[in-house]
């Protein structure tokens, strides 16, 4: 009894047993739904897996089921970032418990009962507790927003270092408590309008009506509710890597501003949306993007900065091969912010050259290439969120020498092969007939599924090492158990 | 470095094959269907149950509507006819069509589409399953073995010019989901719950007219999915309550709505080239009238 009761401590107590019980809980479901995707379903796997599951999959509820399946993935993510950040910002105990708490048993029942009644017929009571999840993971949010209050003098800023104001209100903390409020008055704008579901309100996939020129106020509600809460989720992990990385300095002063400016200000274009700005509403997106995303810039040449420096200390004057070779040498330090980078070309510039060239080129396609665009692009943020938190992960369970390499690397160069994979196919309709492009297809999907299925084995394998780790007495986890991510900022 | 280099020729392979031409006149299986594509089936008036969630909608009126999807043949005899007489015209690399135009409002990425003459099919466009010959005088001829398959790479003019050259017209959203669902319960298919490979054309269906290695999914001959076997591939009755065939699958087909404050046609029945999910009779699709493409076609109603 005591054996279990010790690892039921660790996974629901300690910071790192609940990042990893999340990631685990997204890594199943990944593996498991991903299987009923188009590709599977081509090679067969999509209906083998519903029968061997007895799964009751209806037609028409296929837009339900998608809804909360994305649900129920983002609430894990957004309890790791919790756990990250409660780990990492100094907060009373209370507040830091209750939102774990909340969050904690939040997430497992919206994930569980969600996908039990999306999947395996319509049991109201799961969806009862699916609700009732969603509703926890609302409250556990209000409680970090609490958490985060920055004008308490307690948490004022006293080394001049990090970006505070004259009187020493801390900025980082201001950007978290920005991020967090606005998180949860964005999380309205979904629930608003998923509480009229079944009382006027129909289930849709935003993309498969971004063309309509007339949508509900409802439907904009959903449209504005997506899209910010990746974006937020985005703005959290930046700011939760740049407290990783001890951000600060003279770009930590510049770049705190830009994100609690920027984060504002995208939240507003987007509740924007819903009100008589509408037609203004995506100019105050961009203004709002920019900065948050020019802050972003600035913690990646920060880190890299600190990465070369820490790397050539020893070497005196460096070569530009030796720092090239210093900011190489750890990919769980690099990989954070160099899958940001590679954001840019995979999600922002996409997203960029098609707001330009809209009119001229991408509404001349058929809406169901835009739909491939549209869709194919956020996949790819969330995913590349979801590396930034694996990378983080390595580092914080200690990965060392060549295993901490071969993740690394491994996460990162799979990752980006599928998703540059991904990239190229959302645009093909720019360089390839529809009736010639097979060959092309062919390619990029064995990319995009060697990519994605060998980082789900790397995952499996760091799963199924944790697991093995829970079976030994002295195990790994004893040590992680009292560890706070706050003492391992460096 | 055996490695490195053996990882380096894989990779260029993959990506060479990637650049592979495609055989577009790569050899097509012949069929004979049994399915006339000169019939017509009658929808009753009557209310039947609109889209995905089953909306009970009125119909008021009987219409016809064809079995099955303009051919090839029928719409290649529709472009000689019409050029013989002078209704459509060939410019260049495009045969064209008068259409009247469209009320313009200005809205957002609305297209503004005035009277005049507007591209029906392009005459050399590779994808195209007919020829363009010009001698004295010009013609239009059915690629061989393709004769029985849906006419494609034809714009909304394209299939509005031809529905109304013999009097008819596209079927509106409403008159084509009726005619795909009947009026007797809220199936997603025309055939009823649940799709097979072998009920329709779609992406990866394993169909005699596809290979995935090089040209992908081909048009099927109209009519194909009516409980036949073909050469040891044994297809499932598809027909919809009212008799019509590929309904879901095959092409894309337009109808004939014109939308306030947008410029798109929409396209219903999924296509060759998309997963089964896009093959729900309620899904749409939708471009600008001028937009043509290897997977769509269309069928014209009677009104």
């Amino acid at each position: 009894m005591q054996f279990i009761k010790d690892r039921l401590n660790y996974l629901f107590k300690s910071t790192k047993g609940l990042i990893l019980v999340a990631i685990a809980m997204i890594g199943i479901e990944t593996a498991v739904f991903g299987m009923l995707s188009g590709p599977m379903a081509e090679l067969g796997v999509r209906d083998f897996l519903v029968r061997a599951l007895n799964m009751d999959i209806v037609q028409a509820e296929r837009e339900g089921r998608i809804v909360i399946l994305y649900h129920s993935i983002a609430m894990a993510v957004m309890a790791i970032e919790t756990y990250m950040i409660t780990s990492l910002v100094k907060m009373k105990e209370f507040y830091r418990n209750a939102a774990r708490a909340l969050i904690t048993i939040g997430y497992l029942l919206a994930m569980i009962f969600g996908i039990g009644f999306a999947y395996w017929g319509h049991n109201w009571a799961f969806h009862g507790l699916y609700i009732t999840g969603l509703s926890l993971i609302f409250f556990a949010g209000v409680f970090l927003t609490i958490a985060l209050w920055p004008w308490n003098k307690e948490y004022f800023q006293p080394d001049k270092a990090y970006a505070r104001t004259k009187k020493g209100l801390d900025l980082e903390r201001m950007a978290f408590f920005a991020t967090a409020l606005t998180t949860v008055i964005s999380a309205l704008f979904g629930a608003v309008p998923g509480a009229y579901f079944g009382n006027g309100f129909e289930v849709f996939l935003a993309e498969n009506i971004i063309r309509l020129p007339h949508k509900t106020t409802m439907e904009y509600s959903v449209i504005g509710h997506l899209h910010i809460m990746l974006a937020l989720i985005a703005i959290m992990i930046t700011l939760i890597v740049g407290r990783w990385m001890d951000f600060k300095g003279i770009l930590h002063k510049f770049a705190m501003p830009f994100i609690i400016l920027g984060t504002i200000v995208l939240n507003l274009g987007v509740w924007g949306v819903v009100t008589p700005l509408e037609p203004i509403a995506h100019m105050i997106i961009y203004m709002g993007a920019t900065p948050a995303m020019f802050g972003a810039l600035l913690l990646v040449i920060f880190s890299w900065d600190k990465l070369i420096r820490n790397g050539t200390a020893e070497l005196g004057k460096a070569t530009g091969w030796q720092k090239f070779k210093a900011l190489l040498h750890d990919p769980l330090r690099f990989g954070p912010f160099w899958q940001m980078v590679f954001m840019n070309f995979t999600v922002s510039g996409i997203g960029i050259f098609y707001a330009i060239r809209l009119d001229e080129i991408f509404r001349m396609w058929s809406h169901r290439d835009e739909r491939i665009e549209l869709t194919g692009h956020w996949h790819v943020l969330s995913a590349i969120i979801a590396t930034i938190i694996l990378l983080y992960y390595g580092d914080m369970i200690g990965l060392k020498g060549k295993i901490r390499k071969l993740y690394g690397w491994g996460i990162i160069l799979l990752s980006d092969l599928a998703f540059g994979a991904v990239t190229i196919f959302e645009i093909k309709r720019l360089f390839i007939d529809e009736a010639v492009q097979q060959p092309l297809v062919n390619t990029l999907m064995y990319l995009m599924d060697f990519g994605l299925g060998m980082l789900l084995v790397i995952l499996a394998m760091l799963l199924i090492w944790r697991l093995y780790d829970l079976f030994k007495k002295k195990g790994r986890w004893t040590e992680e158990i009292p560890h706070e991510l706050s003492e391992e900022v460096k | 470095m055996l490695r490195t280099v053996s990882l380096t020729v894989i990779l260029v392979a993959v990506l060479l094959a990637s650049c592979a031409p495609v055989d577009l006149n790569a050899p097509v299986p012949v069929f004979e269907t049994g399915v006339d594509p000169d019939a017509w089936a009658t929808v009753p008036a009557g209310e039947f149950l609109q889209g995905q969630f089953a909306k009970p909608t009125s119909i008021d009126y009987d219409y016809q509507i064809m079995v099955t999807n303009v051919t090839v043949q029928q719409y290649v005899d529709f472009l000689n006819d019409a050029l013989a007489g002078g209704a459509i015209r060939v410019d260049g690399d495009q045969a064209l069509g008068f259409y009247p135009g469209d009320e313009f409002r200005g809205a957002n990425h609305e297209l503004e589409i005035l009277a005049g003459d507007y591209l029906l099919v392009p005459t050399n466009d590779p994808a195209s399953r007919f020829t363009f010959l010009r001698y004295d005088g010009a013609a239009f001829v059915a690629s061989a073995g393709w004769e029985n398959h849906p006419m494609t790479n034809v714009s909304w003019f394209g299939a509005w010019n031809y529905c109304g050259y013999y009097g008819y017209r596209l079927p509106t959203e409403l008159e084509w989901e009726k005619a795909a669902r009947g009026s007797e319960d809220d199936r997603p298919f025309p055939w009823g719950y649940e799709i097979a490979r072998n009920n329709a054309n779609f992406y990866a269906s394993r169909d005699p007219f596809e290979d995935m290695s090089s040209f992908g999914s081909r048009t099927s001959p109209v009519g194909f999915y009516n409980g036949r076997v073909y050469d040891g591939y044994q297809t499932i009755d598809s027909a919809s309550p009212y008799g019509l065939y590929d309904m879901a699958g095959n092409v894309w087909q337009w109808t004939g709505d014109v939308t306030e404050n947008f410029s798109d046609r929409f396209m219903h029945g999924g296509s060759k080239l998309t997963y089964d999910m896009d093959l729900r009779i309620w899904v749409r699709n939708s471009a600008p009238p001028m937009y043509y493409s290897s997977s769509v076609g269309f069928r014209c109603v009677n009104p």
